[in-house]
């Protein structure tokens, strides 16, 4: 640690002063109180559209990314590549439909996707199973923030946990006291962290290493020496079906997970959200050009750290980084990362916590609690949701971490007719859905259990690409298992919901009406509505 | 019923109370959101881009063209934001 004392003095001044926002970011804006889910949860439903850009931002492009989707293209190439697509892809995706969940929410005082799905489909236990695959998702998120700050603690020859426990220890304090509040004021300095790393980096690194035609060429000839098949700069016909539809799943999933919503919801108009669909690509150009620091560290000859023996891949950016730049600059590039962990970590307990607390604690628990009671319940919660993702990074394999969230990718498409379709239409019986969900689950997991990794020496869950000639097709081409598992989805629900309605079973009713959908800022809400017809 | 919500005075109606129907109903449908389906389908289509040439700047063609991809994506959904977005409004 000796000989990065100058980088870890920057990153760590850097990572108190953003702490301290986060505490003061509870008077930003200040409301006339904290006591509700929609001030703790949302930031009052009020935020514009440089403070959406920035919230959303942060939130979905996260310190994990930044280290995984380069050491991805570092070890295997183009396929890593796929996390450009799947950002430009996701925008057009979900444009009209985000708006429709927006307005619906805004009309009825919704907080989570599974609010919505209850109203929509009459049926708390759709909203549980909508809410539980929500939490289950996100849990193995946030502890991959944790992996992000351990990479670049790893760099700077920091080893042990401790460091680890301090930061997330003060994320929990500021979170618990100024919910979304603190991301949304954390995340301004955190992207324009990343940015000024980022436009550096792609500045000065390539003038160091021979310029990018030898930065590609030199990555080429690193992957032709290897004796795995499908890697390269460039696709081969095996995994150019699976390469699409990873980005169009992962485009599908992205806005299911319950911290994005959480982002939209917090916006104050449906034109807040429009002018963000059509802003948020600029982080996807600077997530392609972070991929391509994965090209960048094999042409600078970097070598992954190793722990236990094996390389730890994700510690190819901090490592490269390290190398590269000025000390302080390093520490500069350090702090990014380790700030970009603590904005979607906030947000995704936050989210978690306020799922639990809607669909489950008030749904079966305690029926008539008070906005005050849900504010509290959410914020100890949040807490709760730290501790677990610490305790699964303390307790458990980091590889099992990473395990988890490919799961979850998967599992949270499951929520896709429910949550996606539900908002287009009411169409599906409750009962078929629920049934969809069951059928997609089993047969996502299965998929995912049987793909081995020879590379790593893993039998099971050893990526997310299920080759089709498992199923019988005469082909070597693979699919990511989301899409594949969400097909089981559909097309059980739509035989289920058909032979229910046919046997005459009773469907939920929909308290939602087709104006709802459209509502804006300024329209009355329902609690309005009841409030000004009994007076 | 919107214009009978005593709650909600300060919000003048866009138009002249007498020219305004009963229940406006807004509607999200509009021709130019078929632009969206553009950013959706082309970045997927691998055999578009799955290229080393023509480089450009040392990007292979595979890099470059799906940089493009992203103001192509931003041109599209920008363009469905101006003609959908609530008029006569300021929200910032």
């Amino acid at each position: 640690m000796k000989d990065h004392m100058t980088e870890f003095v920057v990153f760590a001044v850097l990572f108190v002063l953003v702490s301290g926002m986060g505490f003061v970011a509870a008077r930003w804006r200040r409301p006339e109180s904290m006591h509700s889910l929609d001030e703790w949860g949302l930031g009052g439903r009020s935020f514009g559209s440089w403070i959406t850009w920035f919230l959303i931002g942060g939130d979905l492009y996260t310190a994990y990314t930044f280290v995984a989707v380069p050491a991805l293209v570092f070890g295997a190439g183009a396929a890593g590549f796929y996390a450009v697509p799947y950002t430009i892809v996701v925008y057009p995706l979900v444009f009209l439909v985000l708006i429709r969940l927006w307005s619906v929410s805004h009309r009825h005082g919704f907080v989570t996707p599974a609010d919505f799905v209850r109203a929509r489909f009459g049926s708390p236990a759709l909203a549980a199973v909508v809410a539980v695959t929500g939490i289950v998702a996100t849990m193995p998120y946030i502890a991959l923030q944790l992996v992000g700050i351990e990479s670049v603690l790893k760099a700077m020859g920091v080893n042990g946990h401790w460091p680890i426990l301090i930061a997330f220890g003060i994320l929990a304090a500021y979170t618990y006291q100024s919910g979304l509040r603190a991301p949304a004021l954390i995340a301004f300095v955190k992207d324009a962290l990343i940015y000024i790393v980022i436009i550096v980096a792609v500045l000065y690194i390539p003038s160091k290493v021979g310029g990018w035609g030898n930065i590609f060429d030199t990555a080429q000839a690193k992957f032709a020496k290897t004796p795995a098949p499908s890697d390269g700069v460039l696709l081969d016909g095996t995994n150019q079906l699976n390469y699409a539809m990873l980005a169009l799943g992962s485009a599908l999933a992205l806005f299911l997970y319950p911290h994005s919503i959480t982002g939209v919801l917090a916006s104050k108009n449906r034109d807040v959200i429009k002018r963000n669909m059509a802003a948020l690509p600029a982080y996807s150009f600077v997530l392609g050009l972070i991929a391509l620091l994965g090209y960048m560290a094999i042409a600078g000859g970097v070598k992954p750290l190793t722990s236990g023996g094996k390389p730890d891949t994700n510690t190819v950016v901090p490592v490269l980084f390290d190398k590269m730049f000025p000390d302080w600059f390093a520490g500069v590039a350090f702090a990014a990362v380790g700030i970009g962990a603590l904005v979607p970590a906030a947000i995704m307990s936050i989210a978690a916590a306020n799922l639990f607390t809607r669909n489950i604690y008030k749904e079966f628990f305690h029926k008539d609690a008070t906005d005050k009671q849900e504010a509290v319940v959410s914020k100890l919660v949040s807490l709760l949701v730290k501790v677990g993702a610490v305790v699964c990074i303390l307790a458990l394999d980091p590889e099992f971490s990473i395990d988890l969230q490919l799961i979850g990718g998967v599992i949270i498409l499951q929520t896709l007719p429910a949550v996606g379709l539900g908002l287009v239409t009411n169409w599906f019986h409750r009962g078929g859905l629920i049934a969809g969900w069951v059928a997609g689950m089993a047969a996502g997991l299965w998929m995912l259990y049987e793909i081995p990794n020879p590379a790593k020496g893993k039998e099971h869950f050893g990526g997310s690409a299920y080759k089709l000639s498992e199923l019988g097709l005469d082909t070597k081409m693979t699919v990511y298992v989301g899409i594949l598992a969400l097909l089981v989805n559909l097309v059980v629900a739509v035989a289920v919901s058909l032979i229910l309605k046919a046997a005459g079973l009773e469907d939920g009713e929909d308290a939602t009406a087709p104006d709802d959908y459209t509502a804006d800022e300024g329209d009355p809400k329902v609690r309005d509505l009841e409030f000004s017809s009994s007076t | 019923m919107r214009e009978e919500d005593p709650l909600a005075p300060q919000d003048p109606p866009p138009e002249p109370p007498t020219a305004a129907p009963a229940t406006p109903r807004r509607s999200d449908h509009h021709p130019l959101n078929w632009l969206l389906v553009v950013p959706v389908v082309v970045p997927l289509l691998t055999l578009l881009f799955n290229h080393d040439g023509p480089r450009i700047g040392g990007f292979p063609a595979f890099y470059w063209m799906q940089f493009a991809f992203i103001p192509l994506g931003v041109l599209c959904t920008a363009a469905v934001y101006q003609a959908t977005k609530r008029r006569k409004e300021d929200d910032r």
